[in-house]
C-alpha cells in the first residue's frame, strides 16, 4: 500500500507526515511524531485518553484517520503549555489531586479545554457531561470536576 | 541499628499537609511515560493468537506459513517456553496462563504469538497460525461448576481441605474455614434470624491503560524488561523463573503505571514478550488492546454466597455463618479464602463461621482488585445485617454499632484487633449531616461497613543528601497514585527539611534491592516505614559528621528541625549545623551521605469503613442514579490528605460501577460478549455526584507515624450500602449484582406478582 502525503498543523507548527491510509490519526501522533501524550485506552472511541482538538473540535484520534488531518489544525497536550507556563487547567488538575495514575489526563485536559473555548463558565452539570466520554477509573471524578471548576473561575478572573 | 517503628504521637511539619506531587507537570504535559511510550531501535511489533473456545484441547499447531510471511523474525507457542517449575503449582499456572500448553481453558486463552517488523506483517502472520482444536464441554458458572456432573477443567484436581481426601476430579480446588464459638448454639439463642443467598457478577479492575512492555534479550544473557506493573521486582523474579534467567541479568524498570488496582500484580504477557524477544533477537514490544485486556486479563471473582445471621431482640447478634463459592478462573487461588476471612471482620462475635469453596471455571484468571474478595463478602454480609436490623427494628447504624469488633475483640479470621476504627467510623456516620438530608420520592438511603487487613511486606529504601543538602529517595515500590508525594512527605518530616528538597523516584530491579509489590495498601504503609528508617540511618552519619567537624563526643549531638545541635551549656559557642551545611562539607568530611534500610514492614493496621448512600430509582425503567455518596474511613495517618481522599472518592466509583452497571457476560458458547467500554460500562463523569469523604486518624501502633493503609478498603463496602439504599428505595431485597436496569426491574415485577 503506498503512503499518503499529509500537510497539517499541529500545535500551531506546519507538519507533514506520510502515512497508510488505514493508519490513525492517534497512530501517526505516537508513532510517526513522537507526540505520545495522547494515550491509546481502548481504540474504539470509548475511553478519550487519545482525545485531541482538531478544527475546535473535540476528537477521539483513534477514530480520526490520519490523511484526514490534511489541511486541518490540531491540538494535542503537548501544545497546551505555552513553553513553561502551564494552561491554568494544568495546573488546577496538579493543585486539586485530580489525576492519579494520570494515563486519562491528557485526554481530559484536551476535552476540558474545548469545554471552557466554547462555554468559559459551565455549570458542575456541564463539565460532567461534557467530560463524559473520557474514563477515569482512578479519581471517581470529584476532584477533575473541582479542578475545571477553578479553572473556569481563575480564566474568568484573568479576563476581567 | 534495629529500627523502633513504635507509634509516637507528634505535631507534624510536613505530614498531614498538601503539596503539588512531584510527577504532576510531566503528567499535565503528557511528558510521563507508561507502557506503551518506550521504544528500542530496532524493536519489533507483537501480537498475540488467542483461543476462540472456553474449553478446548490444542491436538496441533502449525506456524510455518505465519513463518513465512514477509517481515515476521519470530513466532512462539508453549514449546518456545518449556516448563522449567519444577513442581511449583502456582508457577505452572502462571505460565499455561501467558501460553497454553495443552488445553485452551477460556475464550481469549494465548495460544500462540508473533514478532514482526510492524503491526501489520504480525496481524497477518496470526491468520495463518493453523490451530486444531478438539472442543470440550464448558462451564462458565460458578454454581453449575461447583456440582458433580460439571465439565472438569483439570483431571487432577482434587478438592483440598477436606476430609477423607476425595478420589475424582473436582472443579472445588480447595476448602477453607475459619470461626470460632458453635454457630448452632448460636442460632438457638436468637429471636431473629435472617437467612438468604446472594451473587455477584465478574467485574474487571477497568484500568485505562492496557498491559505493555517492551523485552529485550541480548546474546549474552543480559536482558531489559520495560513493564507497567504494580511490582517490577516480583516480575523480575516470577519472568526469571519462567524463561531461566539470572536475576542479576534482568533488569525491569516500572514505568509509569496507568491504573492497576490490583490487575497488574500478575504476569501476563510479559514471558512471552521475553521469549519472543529471546527468539528473535531482536526487542520486542508487546501492547494488549482493550479487548484482549478484557478476555485474558484481570477479572475478579463471580460469587454465589449463603448468609446466615441470628440476633437477640435487643439488637445482639448471637451467630453468624457463610459459605462462599468464588469463581477462580482455571487455577486453584485462594479468593473464597480471602473472603470467609473478611466476611464478618467487622463484628464483635461469639459464634462465627465462614466457609470458603475456591471453584475452578472456564473464564479468565482471576486477579486481585482492590481488597480482592472483600466486596462481595461485605455485598451479602451487610445485606443480611440490614435486613436484620430492620426485622428487629432497630436502626441499621445503633444496629452496627452494638454489634461492632473493637480494641480486644477477636477476629472471626483470628487476630485479636488493636486499636480499631471501626466503631469511630459508625459514630461519624451517625453525627455525618448526609444521614439528615431529605429524600425526595423514589429515593432510598443505604449504609454498609467494610474492611480490609493491609499489608506490609519486604521493602527496601536508599535516602541519598546530595551535596547541596537536597535528598533524593530511592523506592521500590511503584507510585500506583500519589505514593512519591506521601514518601517525600514522609522523607522531610523525619530530617526535619522542606518538602520541596526531597525528590523521590521508583528505582529499578538493578539499583535497589527486593520489594514486594505495591498491593495490599502497602504502598505508603511500608515503603514510608523505609523511609523513616533509612532518614534516620541518614540522621546517624549526619550527627557523626557534625561531631568530628566540632571534634566533640558523638553522644553530644542530637538531632532536632533539621539540623545537627551540640547538646549541653558547654556547646554553646557553636552554632546548629543544618543539613545543608553538613552535605556541602561532606567531601571533605568522610564522603557521601545516605541513608539505607531493608526490612520486613510488619505492623499494616488493618482498616475499616462505613459509607452511606442515597439513590433514586426509576420505577418505569429500573434505572438507578446516585444521589449523595459518603465515604468515611479511618487512615491511622493521612500523610497527604488529597491522596487519601482520591483513593477513598476512587474506590467508591469503582464499587458504585460494580453496584449497578459493571458485568461479564458470557454467551452459551462460552465467550465473552462484552469485552470493550461500550458494553462493559464503567462509570462516567456525569454518572456521578461529587463524592463526600470524612478522613479519621485513629494511629496504627505499629507505625511511627500511625500511618495504615488507605487504598483498598474504599471499594468493600459499595456494593452492600447501594444495594440496601436500592432495597430501601423500592422495597424489595436486592440479592443480585450488578443491580442493572433489567434486574431491578425483574425484582419489582416478581415483588407484583408475588
Amino acid at each position: 500500500m503506498s503512503s499518503i502525503a499529509v500537510s497539517t498543523t499541529i500545535n500551531g507548527d506546519d507538519v507533514e507526515y506520510l502515512c497508510q491510509a488505514d493508519e490513525t490519526l492517534l497512530d501517526v501522533l505516537r508513532n510517526r511524531l513522537g507526540l505520545m501524550g495522547a494515550k491509546e485506552g481502548c481504540g474504539t472511541g470509548d475511553c478519550g485518553a487519545c482525545s485531541t482538538i482538531m478544527d475546535g473540535r473535540v476528537v477521539c484520534s483513534c477514530l480520526v484517520l490520519g490523511a484526514e488531518a490534511e489541511g486541518r489544525s490540531i491540538e494535542t497536550i503537548e501544545g497546551m503549555a505555552n513553553g513553561n507556563e502551564l494552561h491554568p487547567l494544568q495546573s488546577k488538575f496538579i493543585e486539586h489531586a485530580a489525576l492519579q495514575c494520570g494515563i486519562c489526563t491528557p485526554g481530559f485536559l484536551m476535552a476540558a479545554k474545548a469545554l471552557l473555548d466554547v462555554k468559559p463558565d459551565p455549570t458542575e452539570k456541564d463539565i460532567r457531561f461534557w467530560l463524559a466520554g473520557n474514563l477515569c477509573r482512578c479519581t471517581g471524578y470529584d476532584k477533575i470536576v473541582r479542578a475545571v471548576q477553578d479553572a473556569a473561575q481563575e480564566m474568568k478572573g484573568a479576563r476581567a | 541499628m534495629s529500627f523502633d517503628a513504635t507509634y509516637r504521637d507528634k505535631a507534624f511539619k510536613s505530614v498531614g499537609t498538601r503539596p503539588l506531587r512531584p510527577d504532576g507537570v510531566d503528567k499535565v504535559t503528557g511528558r510521563a511515560r507508561y507502557g506503551a511510550d518506550f521504544n528500542m531501535p530496532g524493536q519489533l511489533v507483537a501480537r498475540v493468537l488467542r483461543s476462540p473456545h472456553a474449553h478446548a484441547r490444542i491436538k496441533r499447531i502449525d506456524t510455518s506459513r505465519a513463518e513465512a510471511v514477509r517481515g515476521v523474525k519470530a513466532v512462539i507457542t508453549a514449546a518456545d517456553l518449556p516448563d522449567l517449575t519444577d513442581g511449583d503449582a502456582s508457577l505452572l499456572a502462571i505460565l499455561d496462563n501467558c501460553m497454553a500448553r495443552t488445553k485452551a481453558l477460556y475464550d481469549g486463552h494465548a495460544v500462540a504469538a508473533v514478532a514482526a517488523i510492524d503491526e501489520k506483517s504480525a496481524k497477518q502472520a496470526l491468520k495463518l497460525i493453523e490451530v486444531e482444536y478438539e472442543i470440550l464441554p464448558h462451564v462458565v458458572d460458578v454454581d453449575a461448576a461447583a456440582r458433580p456432573d460439571a465439565p472438569i477443567l483439570n483431571e487432577a484436581i482434587r478438592t483440598s481441605g477436606v476430609e477423607p481426601a476425595p478420589d475424582t476430579p473436582s472443579n472445588v480446588a480447595n476448602r477453607s474455614e475459619f470461626g470460632h464459638g458453635d454457630v448452632d448454639a448460636g442460632f438457638a439463642q436468637a429471636d431473629v434470624i435472617v437467612e438468604r443467598s446472594y451473587r455477584t457478577e465478574q467485574t474487571h479492575q477497568g484500568y485505562i491503560e492496557p498491559h505493555a512492555c517492551v523485552a529485550n534479550c541480548n546474546p549474552d544473557g543480559t536482558t531489559d524488561l520495560w513493564v507497567c506493573t504494580q511490582g517490577h521486582f516480583v516480575y523480575r523474579q516470577t519472568c526469571a523463573d519462567l524463561l531461566g534467567l539470572e536475576v542479576s541479568k534482568l533488569r525491569v524498570t516500572s514505568s509509569e503505571i496507568g491504573g492497576g488496582f490490583g490487575g497488574k500484580t500478575h504476569v501476563w504477557a510479559e514471558p512471552v514478550a521475553l521469549a519472543l524477544s529471546r527468539k528473535a533477537g531482536r526487542p520486542v514490544k508487546l501492547v494488549m488492546s482493550r479487548e484482549e485486556v478484557f478476555r485474558a486479563s484481570g477479572p475478579t471473582s463471580a460469587t454465589s454466597i449463603d448468609v446466615k445471621i441470628g440476633a437477640k431482640a435487643d439488637g445482639t447478634i448471637t451467630a453468624a455463618e457463610a459459605t462462599l463459592r468464588y469463581s477462580n478462573g482455571p487455577y486453584a487461588d485462594m479468593w473464597a479464602e480471602l473472603g470467609a476471612m473478611t466476611s464478618f471482620a467487622c463484628y464483635d462475635l461469639e459464634n462465627v463461621k465462614t466457609v470458603g469453596f475456591e471453584v475452578l471455571v472456564n473464564r479468565p484468571k482471576v486477579a486481585a482488585y482492590r481488597a480482592p474478595s472483600a466486596p462481595m463478602a461485605a455485598f451479602a454480609v451487610e445485606s443480611a445485617v440490614d435486613e436484620l436490623a430492620h426485622k428487629i427494628g432497630m436502626d441499621a447504624v445503633e444496629f452496627r454499632i452494638r454489634n461492632a469488633a473493637k480494641e480486644g475483640t477477636r477476629s472471626s479470621y483470628g487476630p485479636v484487633y488493636g486499636p480499631i476504627g471501626i466503631g469511630p467510623t459508625l459514630e461519624a456516620a451517625k453525627a455525618h449531616p448526609h444521614m439528615s438530608a431529605p429524600l425526595g420520592e423514589n429515593q432510598g438511603r443505604g449504609m454498609a461497613c467494610g474492611f480490609w487487613f493491609n499489608f506490609g511486606g519486604q521493602t527496601c529504601t536508599d535516602l541519598n543528601i546530595n551535596a547541596d543538602g537536597t535528598v533524593t529517595l530511592a523506592v521500590g515500590t511503584v507510585d500506583v497514585g500519589g505514593s512519591r508525594a506521601s514518601l517525600s512527605l514522609i522523607a522531610a518530616e523525619e530530617l526535619g527539611i522542606d518538602y520541596q528538597n526531597v525528590k523521590a523516584v521508583v528505582a529499578d530491579t538493578a539499583t535497589l534491592g527486593y520489594n514486594d509489590m505495591t498491593d495490599g495498601s502497602r504502598g505508603t504503609f511500608s515503603s514510608s516505614m523505609a523511609t523513616i528508617s533509612a532518614a534516620r540511618n541518614a540522621i546517624e552519619v549526619m550527627r557523626r559528621r557534625a561531631a568530628l567537624t566540632w571534634d566533640i563526643p558523638v553522644e553530644d549531638v542530637h538531632w532536632e528541625d533539621g539540623h545537627a545541635k551540640a547538646a549541653g551549656s558547654k556547646y554553646d559557642n557553636l552554632s546548629p549545623l543544618s543539613v545543608k551545611e553538613i552535605a556541602a562539607e561532606s567531601g571533605n568530611s568522610g564522603g557521601p551521605i545516605a541513608g539505607h534500610s531493608e526490612m520486613v514492614a510488619d505492623g499494616a493496621g488493618v482498616s475499616f469503613a462505613t459509607h452511606l448512600c442515597d439513590v433514586e430509582v426509576d420505577p418505569e425503567t429500573g434505572s438507578t442514579r446516585i444521589v449523595r455518596y459518603t465515604v468515611i474511613q479511618d487512615a491511622g495517618k493521612a500523610v497527604h490528605p488529597a491522596y487519601v481522599e482520591g483513593q477513598y472518592q476512587g474506590g467508591a466509583a469503582q464499587g458504585i460501577g460494580w453496584a449497578l452497571n459493571e458485568e461479564y457476560i458470557y454467551g452459551e458458547d462460552g465467550r465473552l460478549q462484552n469485552p470493550g467500554f461500550l458494553d462493559y460500562r464503567i462509570p462516567v463523569c456525569s454518572d456521578l455526584p461529587m463524592i463526600d469523604t470524612q478522613i479519621l486518624e485513629i494511629p496504627n501502633p505499629n507505625h511511627p507515624y500511625g500511618v495504615r493503609g488507605v487504598g483498598e478498603t474504599s471499594i468493600v463496602p459499595p456494593l452492600a450500602a447501594i444495594a440496601n439504599a436500592v432495597s430501601n428505595a423500592v422495597g424489595v431485597r436486592m440479592t443480585h449484582i450488578p443491580m442493572s436496569p433489567p434486574r431491578i426491574l425483574a425484582a419489582l415485577n416478581a415483588d407484583k406478582d408475588g
